[in-house]
């Protein structure tokens, strides 16, 4: 059981992470658009161990229609794991993290969307986690906004996002599941890189004021490697379809 | 499933919002305020007698009341020397007009949860005082935060109530034979809280950054940061919010900005209310 764990040492001798990463280092990242038929986006985010599929329905027309806003699209969201994504299965009825975590997402998503362009309709994204290894929140919204790139939907720019956390008091960049567990902080944080705007941004844990500047600069690095690849990926599918 | 609602009516004070602007633009608020300026507080301990512990928070014309109520329980398998600590947030319908009853809403979700990562992460609550036998019977600490005048800010008045309430409720006395646990109607001193923790929140309206949004000011915010500190000026949560951005060369500013108003409001629950 996890819980008899003791604490494990999270930092090498030779300053190296358990996975063998440096402290600045991102888990490796793989990325796949239009993987579902019926959906008008979709895509597979996996970064080291998580990985979360996405799709995207609309915009279409509301239904119920007194819930149409006159002037935006309504953004429905749901992030939501799976029973076998973790080490013991989680019940499948939405958690109170689960209905917070789509909350953040969705607000993330809405400072992305061009909502104004589509008054009176919806958009729907779903995500589902599939494998879970710390950082799903924000592999799951790169998902959705890969989702939404594939699906064609106006866009300020896309969202890369990654959490910085401490392990042994050292900040590492893009946290596995032992140090999102074990480690003293965990940051996780998201931007639209080209406009250098933050959408998510949360802390849990602790820092100090000082700690918090260094912890948004090494993101800020992270952000802008996971963006080219984000980038990579459209390219590579639209070049197919030309 | 989270949709995008108008719980808050923005259309209507669209209107408001070049007022507000305009106001921002010479550096006043509409309710005379300065943008560092947090409202005025006050705290009633005790406020519900029958609750372990109580407080009624009033910042402005937010309204908030938070109580505690312990209960005899067992300890998690992993962690025998501590208590349980469980925090709830109910957006009560006589708050506001658009709220109905039902279970907490993603809103008061996320104000429970922002409320017990600051208490928890902070460790400004000392579960191993709420243990009776390690191991075997620890006091499970209930926060019940009701919001009851919906009115800004209710992410800071939240945490201050909660913080009150936690102050202000004493363990009871017990008395243990082996195994046998009695609780006697006297209570101790001890109070489970080590030290205060405050969330303060700030709010990105166009280029101006305000601390403790009215209700206005909130209705056209673009973005919310809400950050939680310790005594010892220790980041202990943030939880940014709405559906806008935030540059990212602002957040260390506007993280000096709820500092410095975080160290005044310690100063003010120590010294106005006793609480530290």
């Amino acid at each position: 059981m996890l819980a008899a764990q003791q604490r494990p040492r999270l930092i090498d001798e030779r300053g190296l992470r358990t996975d063998g990463r440096r402290p600045d280092e991102l888990r490796p990242i793989r990325i796949e658009l239009g993987v579902l038929k019926n959906a008008d986006g979709s895509a597979i985010f996996e970064m080291g161990n998580t990985k979360v599929i996405a799709a995207v329905y609309g915009p279409k027309e509301m239904h119920p229609r007194h819930m149409a806003l006159p002037d935006r699209t309504v953004l429905r969201v749901r992030y939501h794991m799976t029973p076998f994504s973790t080490d013991e299965r989680k019940n499948p009825a939405p958690s109170r993290r689960e209905i917070e975590l789509s909350k953040v997402i969705r607000e993330a998503l809405e400072s992305a969307i061009l909502t104004e362009l589509f008054p009176r309709a919806t958009i729907d994204v779903f995500m589902e986690v599939l494998q879970a290894d710390a950082g799903t929140r924000l592999v799951s919204l790169m998902a959705a906004s890969m989702a939404l790139a594939d699906a064609g939907i106006p866009m300020r720019d896309l969202i890369a996002g990654v959490a910085v956390g401490k392990a042994d008091e050292v900040l590492v960049l893009d946290l596995n599941e032992a140090e999102d567990m074990w480690g003293g902080a965990d940051m996780p944080i998201a931007m639209m890189p080209s406009l250098n705007k933050v959408v998510l941004f949360q802390l849990n844990g602790t820092m100090t004021p000082e700690e918090l500047r260094q912890a948004l600069e090494l993101a800020k690095k992270g952000i802008a490697e996971i963006y080219q690849l984000e980038k990579k990926a459209i390219k590579e599918k639209f070049v197919e379809v030309s | 499933m989270s949709a995008t609602s108008d719980r808050l009516q923005t259309i209507v004070s669209n209107v408001k919002k070049a007022s507000i602007l305009k106001a921002l633009e010479r550096g006043v608020r509409l309710d005379n305020r300065k943008p560092d300026e947090y409202r005025p507080l006050s705290i009633t301990l005790g406020y519900a007698k029958k609750a372990d512990g109580s407080a009624l928070v009033k910042l402005g014309d937010t309204m908030v009341l938070a109580g505690t109520k312990l209960e005899m329980d067992e300890p998690f398998p992993d962690t025998p020397n501590q208590g349980n600590l469980m925090v709830n947030v109910e957006l009560l319908p006589l708050a506001y007009e658009t709220f109905e009853p039902g279970p907490p809403d993603e809103n008061a979700i996320e104000l429970a949860r922002v409320v017990d990562r600051s208490l928890r992460d902070s460790k400004a609550v000392d579960l191993s005082k709420l243990v009776i036998i390690p191991g075997k019977k620890v006091w499970s600490l209930w926060v019940d935060v009701y919001v009851l005048d919906f009115a800004g800010n209710v992410m800071d008045a939240s945490t201050i109530a909660a913080v009150a309430a936690i102050y202000n409720t004493k363990l009871p006395k017990v008395e243990v034979n082996g195994e046998e646990v009695k609780v006697l109607t006297e209570r101790t001193d001890v109070t489970p809280l080590a030290y205060p923790v405050v969330t303060l929140t700030a709010a990105k309206i166009g280029n101006f950054v305000v601390i403790d949004p009215n209700l206005e000011e909130e209705s056209i915010a673009d973005a919310k940061l809400s950050i939680s500190y310790t005594p010892d000026m220790r980041i202990v949560g943030i939880q940014k919010s709405l559906g806008g951005a935030i540059k990212l060369e602002e957040i260390p500013q506007i993280e000096e900005v709820t500092r410095k108003a975080a160290s005044r409001l310690f100063s003010e629950l120590k010294n106005t209310f006793g609480i530290a």
